[in-house]
């Protein structure tokens, strides 16, 4: 294939869609509130009403707005149903031709909707992620021939340096910088590993993007292996995503059939082959050893670094790994230019970040904006804060290797620094709010039991330490606790994060620390209340 | 060969440049404690008990692993790594069914030695009483799970030295387990050479010779490394 073939394909598509374009959400969220059957009694309707001419039933990811699902877009009429029923169905094809609707009619200029800045997700709800020729016809695999043809391997490098692009995997770490790493180690084989292993309860950035525009994440690991001199990619995904992995297998089918994938790509030297590995349901294999480990065929458990990956990865080859969000932004810094990417967000985290916004709040979805957006407007704009006027107590970000924001600091802009400062993290975009009836110590526990089960085994602090953490917070929610367990119980979180050999042990205790940093009342009282009914039942706690 | 020269507590040590901070230790004499470590096998860096601390790092590293760098400033006994080690074996105690008044290996565990060396006496963290199988389907040796402490050692040494790989790790976190063969009973496993390496390499009382009493395992650690480096060293009888 060449860029005019391409552009010709990308014209044919243009064409042969139909003037009204009826968009169902069919990525996991909408689907699991019942979006197949909408999607087929709509097309059923528009056969109905002899209007297979002017309208076509298209099935899309992403709407963002999944706490309303399933739902329905139309283009260009700029409309968005939510809550859709296939009962709605005949009153959305009616609207068509100006009749009125029965179906809910979501607010174009809703704060969710009006405050996001859609660069990862940019096609995510436009196109068919089933059909390359949709991606193709929004401008995809253009910037894939642009960096093969126009640019050479140290202009890509140099691009994605300027552009400012961090880590969206949570540690932030520079991707130009990693990039330059794994290029400039000697030639031969290299690989590239996309790291869909996301894990974090609550968080479905990655899925999201997988299912919703997974060309996007292979035409960005191309970009990659061209820049590093690399040939071979992976993408570690989680068994868990069924629907991601079918995605992304007729993706790169799809791909592979058009020569977008392969050899000679372009007509250039270039050759580039990816292959999908499925995890077995282990939250270590995201860490980036375990995940190599995994690849290999081995257990997943972490080793000690450096080397790192970037030296000695998969085989003991040098080895990119990124994250999906990581590799969707490539392509929009190869087209519009790093000065435009770096014009984004804050002075140190450029660019957007993708939030899965969930937990007691009104509306539940995801989200992208652009960093330094504060979490208050997130969380109270856009996500209409907390249902049935209760507030917000503290937002958790980073999974269980985060920690809480407290209400008191939801001015905090969204940044990786900003976040650190609070003893919290980016994380890989998770997002929770929790109201003023929840129990912070509880929700320690609950992250603890999560990294206890998940804990690989190998190192003694996390195996153990864990396992006691997670005792001991116990002990507080069963009101069993004395002064001397606040002392034991950080103490062992200091121990566990000092001495562990990955992230998950080292980052295992935050959720405690962080809750013990602006909660450290909530665990008194527990100790208090013990003391005081030491001789009267016990009453359950919370809800 | 090139030198490196660094300073372990305060103590002058000049190292070939390949060497670890545990080697360079070891060379100057300065003990610092280890588990999982076993001479003449690969390092995992699992126990935690050898990190150490080292100026201008905020991390702790672990000196099995770490390759001394010229100038390197080492702390080996700071108030919070003797801390730190303190609760490894402790967590270590409480994690299994440790009774070393009736353990094959009383007097002559790794682990005993390591409790004295860091000065555990008692553990404050509550014993978990794990459930644990102990397997004597093999014909001279056994396995008791409740003494063993995930170092991997016997997995290393078998792998590695007699290269049957009869042992490996089985499930995660505190469920894990040292499983033989394709999680059969020992004496079911054909792999097995019966050659006795794992027990020497085990550092507790966990891989034993059946018909020994309370402490009376014995172990020849000198035969692993002669096996190791008999060939480099061209010496085939001891």
């Amino acid at each position: 294939m060449d860029v005019s073939e391409l552009q010709s394909m990308a014209k044919q598509e243009r064409d042969r869609q139909k003037p009204h374009r009826i968009l169902c959400c069919t990525a996991a969220g909408c689907l699991s509130s019942g979006a197949a059957k909408v999607k087929a009694r709509l097309e059923e309707e528009v056969n109905i009403a002899g209007l297979t001419q002017a309208a076509e039933v298209c099935s899309v990811g992403c709407l963002r707005f999944c706490g309303h699902g399933p739902l329905v877009a139309v283009v260009p009429d700029g409309l968005l149903y939510e809550q859709v029923t296939p009962e709605n169905a005949l009153s959305i094809i009616t609207a068509l031709q100006g009749k009125a609707t029965e179906a809910i009619l979501t607010d174009p200029h809703h704060p969710f909707l009006t405050h996001q800045m859609p660069i990862v997700l940019e096609n995510s709800g436009k196109i068919n992620p089933e059909r390359i020729e949709e991606y193709i016809a929004v401008g995809g695999y253009q910037s894939l021939h642009q960096a093969l043809l126009e640019m050479t391997p140290a202009d890509v490098v140099t691009e994605i340096s300027r552009s400012g692009l961090r880590g969206r995997g949570g540690g932030g770490y520079p991707t130009g910088l990693k990039w330059a790493t794994v290029a400039k180690m000697p030639t031969g084989q290299k690989y590239v590993v996309c790291n869909a292993d996301e894990g974090d309860p609550g968080a479905f950035m990655d899925r999201s993007v997988l299912e919703s525009d997974p060309h996007r994440v292979l035409e960005g690991m191309a970009i990659a292996g061209y820049a590093i001199g690399a040939h071979h990619g992976f993408i570690y995904v989680r068994a868990e995503y069924p629907l991601a992995i079918q995605h992304l297998q007729t993706a790169i089918h799809q791909a592979k059939h058009y020569g977008l994938l392969g050899s000679q790509i372009f007509d250039s030297p270039f050759d580039f082959k990816i292959d999908i590995r499925i995890g077995a349901g282990a939250f270590v294999c995201g860490e980036e050893t375990a995940l190599i480990h995994s690849i290999e065929g081995g257990r997943g458990t972490p080793r000690p670094r450096p080397p790192y990956p970037a030296e000695a990865g998969l085989w003991q080859c040098p080895t990119l790994i990124n994250n999906v969000e990581t590799f969707a932004n490539i392509v929009p810094i190869i087209r519009q230019g790093a000065d435009w990417y770096a014009s984004i967000g804050t002075e140190k985290s450029k660019g957007t970040k993708v939030f899965a916004l969930t937990g007691k709040v009104n509306h539940a979805g995801l989200i992208e904006v652009p960093m330094g957006t504060t979490v208050r407007q997130i969380v109270e704009v856009m996500g209409g804060g907390v249902p049935d006027g209760g507030t917000v107590k503290s937002v958790q970000t980073g999974g269980p290797s985060g920690g809480c924001i407290p209400a008191a600091e939801l001015d905090t802009p969204v940044d990786y620094e900003s976040l650190l400062k609070l003893g919290t993290m980016m994380g890989s975009g998770g997002m929770i709010v929790m109201d003023d009836q929840t129990n912070m110590v509880q929700i320690a526990q609950f992250y603890m039991d999560f990294c206890r089960s998940e804990s690989c085994g190998k190192c003694i602090p996390c195996r153990a330490g864990t396992v006691q953490l997670h005792q001991l917070l116990s002990k507080f929610v069963n009101r069993e606790a004395t002064l001397a367990d606040l002392e034991h119980l950080e103490a062992l979180c200091h121990m566990v994060q000092n001495t562990s050999l990955c992230g998950l042990g080292i980052s295992a205790p935050n959720p405690v620390l962080s809750t013990l940093r602006y909660f450290r009342q909530e665990y008194l009282d527990l100790i208090d209340q013990g003391q005081k009914s030491l001789h009267q039942p016990r009453v359950e706690l919370g809800r | 060969m090139s030198v490196r020269t660094l300073t372990i507590d305060g103590v002058d040590v000049a190292i070939a440049a390949d060497q670890t901070i545990l080697q360079a230790a070891r060379s100057a004499g300065i003990p610092i404690p280890t588990l999982c470590h076993l001479d003449g096998v690969s390092e995992v860096a699992a126990c935690r008990l050898c990190l150490v601390e080292i100026t201008g790092m905020q991390k702790l590293v672990p000196a099995c692993v770490t390759r001394v760098a010229e100038g390197m400033e080492v702390q080996t006994q700071t108030p919070k790594l003797q801390d730190y080690r303190r609760m490894v074996v402790e967590l270590l105690f409480s994690e299994g069914n440790h009774v070393c008044a009736i353990c094959v290996a009383n007097g002559n565990c790794d682990l005993q030695d390591a409790a004295i060396e860091v000065g555990m006496d008692h553990t404050r963290f509550p014993y978990q009483f794990p459930d644990r199988p102990v397997d004597i389907s093999h014909p001279q040796f056994g396995m008791d799970h409740n003494r063993c402490i995930l170092c991997t050692r016997c997995v290393r040494v078998c792998d590695e030295i007699e290269g049957a790989h009869v042992w490996d790790v089985a499930q995660r976190g505190a469920n894990c387990y040292i499983v033989s063969g394709m999680n059969q009973p020992w004496g079911a496993v054909s792999a097995c050479t019966s050659c006795g390496k794992c027990v020497d390499a085990c550092p507790t009382g966990a891989i034993f010779r059946k018909g020994e009493t309370t402490g009376e395992k014995e172990r020849d650690r000198a035969k692993l490394n002669f096996l190791v480096t008999a060939r480099e060293k061209k010496e085939w009888t001891r």
